[in-house]
């Protein structure tokens, strides 16, 4: 992908922000007891790491600040106060401690989701629920000997044994617990990795990667007829940079280092990956890597596949890695690209050498309103066409506008709710925009001051030409905060009988229209054919523009008051909303894995002592 | 989302039939003017793209499509793209229609008045069309009304516009452009016009397609095509037509919309204007052509009356639920969607499938009127004396047995039962007396006598037998299959002579090779108590010999004509060379009128064109025959094969 000047960001940050929910979700709630850890320094390390490793976002013992059942921090949730309004709790994201008065009315409008009608989730983790592990005594006692701790804590068992698909959620909240794995270790180091997976092979033990828990292809769960011991390794230990090369623009990092903790750490050396899934508070370098994943800012940076250089990875054959560093290599097929995409298969990936670049000197938001989805997805067209994108360029259609606006937190000066109000006049009186079909592109632009500001116009140029009008930062900014606070949402959603995921897909631009109609049709339709007693929510946005073509995020919930069996029908609907996908041309995954679902397409299986994992 | 395409016993008390509503009794109490100037405002497809029929001209010779096609004619041939484009835009404008609600307005006025006239009720299922305004408004809709008639397409748009419903957009044939006021007026009254053949002309098939492809797809207006293609002469069911229904599929298949929704219309008539017209053209007098003079001429119909007409609209048939299992439209997104491609096998087969179900569903909704049935009677009666005719108090009383069995049967029979019979059958039979005379309390055919040579006055008879054929084949689908069990029963008892039964297996060959005919022949019989079934074989029981001979009965005129020893023989004994298929009718007609005058053959029914070709496409199936460069060859091969089959 050409990382000109232009770029589509928006649609990756919505998906980052989707993305770190998952993965909070992930790291929620271990809180039982830590045995058996010892905190061996890795020798093997022969330097001196670039940057240290304190101050890591998320500690060993994940239950300390993450959810056990619902996604990301525990302090963090959405919650209808004593006055009945929708309140964001804690202090970490801009909208912690505002009150949304939109959110009700939109949940009771678009759900039929009342107060009245609450569920209750299993309040917390009950121990004596979590099956005895079955323990591999030889294996541990050479694990033992090598000083890599581990330990076979039912919580920490517990909290490894998920993703963050619906199903997974919904039956801990249940307080239903399966098949989790029967011992966690957490690696320091490369090393420590080659160690384990020669022990597992040695000893027939199972091992499932862990990096930052937000899977939502499932591939975190445990086969339930699996009879060997099952271990986790948790590569959250291994999150250091490890070097920095300023001449040729490289660092490489371990590969359990999380999103946010990764560009933290360049920004103090004034540079960054560039690459924000939406899943980047909570997800790790190694995931990035094992799902093939693209960040909100690709148009700029590049997907995944464009920002690394070089991996490490220790598989049950040996470790594997190239020889050198070059940007570019003619030698057979690359093994990056089946090392990519593996989604743990094939091995564990340990360090990672990435392409850097200095943070940028100016950002800019944007926002443009169009009268119509498709007026809006001939301007993506056209700006891909022209090679244009901004750094992020999103369209969302009109129920997602709506969401979007329900999720407006309370404005505290007369004067901005009155220029809310004449904006809402402008466009729907004085332009004529109809506000049940208008819909909304979200827009970042990055680099030097100057070149944003034209590149700014130029889009701006494009997009009037479809009709679009100009509406203001604040509304692409905060288009883009809410994709990390998305993800929340679905635990409240859970709260009052409402379930729902999202899926995506890539597909080429001609098929673009046609695609977004018939998905949401088939959801719609399908819902009413399995007895879904209420209208469900089922919305789409494109949030990346190629070349050929784009990708899709479709959105899909919907009240499950009087359903008996709520999930199966949940996956029935999204069975047969891929199905409408891939008859329609489009792929069944554009960045979020599909092992799960590879069933759909022909069937391949998970191999060897390395279970699928998540990252 | 799941079809149920699998067999289910239709029993008539158990499936509710809508009710009928009089669309005339309205226009008999209230002012034809008013309600042609109505304020009508008609319910819209959601995904409607508003546009006028003329903006659909400019987005047809404006699309992918029609660029792809327009660059590859003239790659081909030489001429310029500009040329061939202002060619696209020729066939277009020949091809396309006008809707204009003015003229919808004066056909409503006229037909108010003609349909008064000549009709004594159109009878509509009012269910039928709320579920198609339900449709309507949810996807294109395709409708598919059985074609029997000119009037056809009149009265579907005179419906609908009396329902409030959108106005279709209609396939029509060429030939009507013939009369140029007419013509004129059908196109602004939705109609448009379609060459009869235009096989290998790359660019009209472009043109054709994209344009009915964009008037589904925008939602402009309900698509109106007559799946048979052409009227059926015969009253029976002909074989459907893929071309039209393959472009009204490819917008789902091609996911350009999320589904279509196609309704089969099911228009019967107590009378068919054209009726003597068809019987003459069957027996080889050439249709005449249209043309507004002719229909001027033919205005003496106005002073006739043909009874009455049921319009039935069938439940709508989703497209999606269709193809569900049956077709992978991944296939579909590997190749740009504006590049013409051949119908996979899987599609081929699917629309294939898709069609006959159509016009099956046609079929059930068909409503009978009592007239059929005596149509069938007297023809049996016909062939089994001379004309002697029956008397008027047996006829009730067959015809009273023959309504009870249909019902058994699961026919749409409409008898009015609070009436006696003996008025139901006396109405009938005066509202045709073209057809047939009553005289002291017996009723005969009106064959006439005293021709010069006694081949005319076998034609002259064939005229009315034909006729009532036509009214006799309306009941035939729901005789056919146990028809042809009990024809296989019949065959296989008389002929082997043994003792035992025949065997299950013996009685499906050769006609009933498909288990869910089988299986309904069988249990319509068995309801019937016309059989008895046990596993191994099939009884006829004592009282249903009635019902047994009745249905061989039926049978017999189209075995006779499908004999090997008829068109075979023909085959044999005169066409000692390869015949051109243009010659084969004529000359199998005077080969039959030869047999005809001197006795061998019982039923002037043969002598209809459909029959032969149907035989000759029968056996250019069996592979009994072959084409070669356009004539017909017999191979000889398959003679002794051929005369080995049970009939």
């Amino acid at each position: 992908m050409a990382s000109s000047s232009c770029g589509g960001g928006s649609d990756r940050q919505m998906a980052a922000q989707h993305r770190l929910s998952i993965i909070a979700g992930h790291l929620q709630r271990p809180s039982g007891s830590n045995t058996a850890i010892l905190a061996a320094e890795c020798k093997a390390q022969a330097s001196k790491p670039f940057v240290s490793s304190e101050r890591r976002t998320v500690p060993r013992r994940r239950q300390e600040i993450m959810k056990w059942n619902g996604w990301g921090y525990s302090d963090s949730k959405f919650v209808y106060n004593k006055k009945g309004q929708a309140e964001f709790t804690g202090r970490r994201y801009k909208l912690s401690g505002m009150i949304i008065p939109g959110l009700k009315d939109w949940m009771e409008n678009t759900f039929g989701a009342t107060l009245q009608h609450k569920t209750t989730a299993t309040p917390a983790l009950n121990s004596s629920a979590v099956p005895p592990p079955t323990l591999n005594e030889a294996f541990m006692e050479e694990l033992k000997s090598t000083g890599i701790p581990f330990s076979a804590d039912a919580e920490d068992r517990v909290f490894r044994a998920h993703g963050h698909c619906l199903h997974e959620i919904f039956a801990l909240r249940e307080g239903k617990i399966g098949r989790v794995p029967d011992m966690v270790v957490w690696p320091n180091c490369h090393n420590d990795v080659v160690k384990i997976v020669e022990l597992a092979c040695k000893h027939n033990v199972c091992l499932i990667p862990y990096g930052g828990g937000t899977s939502v292809s499932s591939a975190l769960e445990c086969p339930p007829e699996e009879s060997r011991s099952i271990v986790s390794l948790d590569t959250s230990q291994m999150n250091r940079i490890l070097w920095i090369d300023e001449k040729n623009l490289t660092a490489h990092v371990e590969a359990g280092i999380i999103g946010q903790d990764l560009e933290n750490l360049l920004n103090e050396s004034g540079y960054c990956t560039g690459h924000e899934p939406d899943s980047m508070e909570f997800s790790s370098l190694g995931g990035w890597v094992a799902t093939r994943a693209s960040g909100m800012k690709k148009n700029i940076y590049g997907n995944i596949e464009d920002l690394v250089i070089h991996i490490k990875m220790v598989t049950p054959q040996g470790v594997i890695e190239k020889s050198c560093q070059g940007p570019r290599m003619s030698t057979g097929p690359d093994i990056h690209h089946f090392i990519m995409g593996s989604e743990g298969t094939l091995g564990v990936i340990t360090e990672v050498t990435m392409k850097i670049r200095p943070v940028p000197e100016y950002q800019k938001y944007g926002s443009v309103v169009f009268p119509n989805f498709e007026q809006g997805v001939a301007c993506l067209r056209e700006v891909a066409r022209q090679r244009c994108a901004p750094a992020s360029i999103r369209l969302m259609d009109n129920e997602q506008f709506k969401f979007g606006h329900a999720l407006k937190p309370q404005v505290s000066s007369i004067f901005t709710s009155f220029l809310d109000g004449l904006k809402k006049f402008y466009i729907t009186k004085f332009k004529g925009f109809d506000p049940n079909r208008l819909c909304v592109a979200t827009l970042l632009f990055e680099g030097d001051r100057e070149k944003v500001l034209q590149h700014e116009k130029q889009v701006y140029d494009i997009a009037a030409k479809f009709g679009g009008l100009a509406a203001g930062e604040d509304n692409g900014q905060r288009g883009y905060m809410l994709t990390f606070v998305i993800a929340y949402l679905r635990d409240l959603g859970m709260d009052y009988y409402v379930i729902g995921e999202s899926f995506e897909t890539s597909v080429p631009w001609d098929r673009v229209l046609d695609i977004c109609r018939n998905v949401k049709a088939r959801i719609v339709y399908e819902c009413k054919d399995k007895g879904v007693q209420f209208p469900p929510l089922s919305t789409c946005r494109v949030t990346q523009t190629y070349d050929a073509g784009a990708c899709v995020y479709f959105y899909f919930a919907f009240n499950y008051r009087g359903l008996g069996d709520p999930v199966h029908v949940y996956e029935q609907v999204e069975h047969a909303a891929r199905e409408e996908i891939l008859a329609n041309g489009g792929s069944l995954s554009h960045h979020h894995g599909a092992l799960r679902l590879s069933a759909l397409l022909s069937g391949t299986d998970a191999v060897a002592n390395v279970w699928p994992g998540s990252w | 989302m799941a079809s149920k395409v699998v067999y289910s016993p239709r029993d008539p008390m158990l499936k509710k039939r809508d009710d009928f509503e009089d669309v005339l009794e309205e226009r008999r109490r209230s002012s034809d003017l008013r309600y042609a100037l109505r304020c009508y405002t008609p319910v819209l497809y959601k995904g409607l793209t508003p546009c006028k029929a003329s903006e659909l001209k400019t987005m047809v010779l404006g699309s992918d499509q029609l660029h792809y096609v327009v660059n590859q004619v003239s790659r081909e041939s030489g001429v310029s793209v500009d040329e061939v484009q202002a060619e696209a835009s020729v066939i277009l404008e020949e091809m396309a229609q006008r809707l204009q609600l003015s003229t919808i307005r004066f056909f409503a006025f006229t037909l108010s008045k003609v349909f008064k006239a000549m009709f004594r009720s159109i009878c509509v299922n009012e269910e039928g069309l709320q579920r198609l305004q339900q449709v309507i408004q949810e996807h294109p809709v395709v409708l598919l009304p059985s074609h029997r008639s000119y009037m056809d397409f009149l009265l579907m748009s005179y419906i609908l516009y009396t329902y409030d419903l959108p106005l279709p957009v209609i396939a029509a044939g060429m030939d009507f452009m013939g009369m140029k006021v007419v013509g004129e007026m059908l196109r602004m009254s939705g109609a448009f016009f379609i060459r009869r053949s235009f096989g290998g002309d790359k660019l009209y098939w472009a043109v054709f397609s994209e344009y009915v492809k964009t008037m589904l797809r925008n939602g402009f207006a309900p698509l109106e095509f007559f799946l048979e293609g052409t009227r059926s002469r015969t009253a029976k069911s002909l074989t459907p037509k893929l071309g039209l229904l393959n472009i009204a599929m490819d917008p789902f298949l091609k996911g350009e919309v999320f589904d279509v929704s196609l309704v089969p219309v099911s228009i019967s008539y107590e009378r068919v204007l054209e009726e003597t017209l068809y019987a003459r053209e069957l027996l080889g007098v050439p249709k005449p052509k249209e043309s507004t003079s002719g229909l001027f001429k033919a205005r003496r119909v106005l002073s006739e009356d043909y009874g009455s007409i049921h319009v039935y609209f069938g439940p709508p048939v989703s497209v999606r639920s269709l193809a569900e299992g049956r077709v992978n439209r991944s296939q579909f997104s590997l190749v740009p969607r504006h590049i013409p491609m051949r119908p996979s096998e899987d599609v081929h087969g699917f629309v294939n499938d898709a069609a006959y179900r159509l016009v099956r569903a046609q079929e059930d909704n068909m409503v009978l009127k009592p007239w059929v049935l005596l149509a069938s009677l007297l023809l049996q009666n016909q062939a089994a004396g001379k004309n002697q005719g029956v008397p008027l108090g047996e006829l009730i009383q067959q015809a009273v047995w023959l309504r009870d069995l249909c019902r058994q049967f699961g026919a749409f029979l409409h008898w009015p039962d609070h009436v006696p019979p003996s008025e139901v059958v006396s109405s009938s039979l005066s509202l045709h007396s073209g057809l047939v005379r009553v005289s002291e309390d017996r009723v005969f055919l009106a064959l006439e006598q005293g021709f010069l040579t006694a081949e005319e006055e076998l034609l002259s008879q064939a005229v009315v037998v034909l006729s009532c054929a036509s009214y006799r084949n309306q009941v035939l689908h729901v005789f056919l299959r146990p028809a042809l069990l009990a024809s296989a029963i019949h065959t296989a008892s008389s002929s082997q002579k043994r003792k035992a039964p025949p065997p299950l297996s013996w009685l499906r060959f050769p006609l009933l090779t498909r288990v869910c005919d089988f299986e309904e022949a069988c249990y319509l019989l068995t309801k019937s108590g016309a059989l008895h079934v046990n596993q191994h074989e099939v009884l006829a029981t004592e009282r249903g010999h009635r019902t047994l001979a009745f249905l061989t009965g039926v049978l017999d005129p189209f075995l006779q004509g499908y004999q090997v020893r008829l068109v075979c023989r023909f085959l044999c004994e005169d066409a000692t060379e390869a015949l051109t298929e243009r010659r084969f009718v004529p000359a199998v007609r005077e080969f039959i009128i030869k047999h005809l005058l001197k006795g061998r053959l019982r039923y002037p029914e043969v002598l209809s064109s459909d029959l032969q070709r149907n035989a000759l496409a029968a056996l250019l199936r069996l592979g009994a025959v072959q084409k070669v460069q356009g004539c017909v060859c017999f191979a000889h091969l398959y003679v002794l094969h051929m005369d080995a089959f049970p009939f």
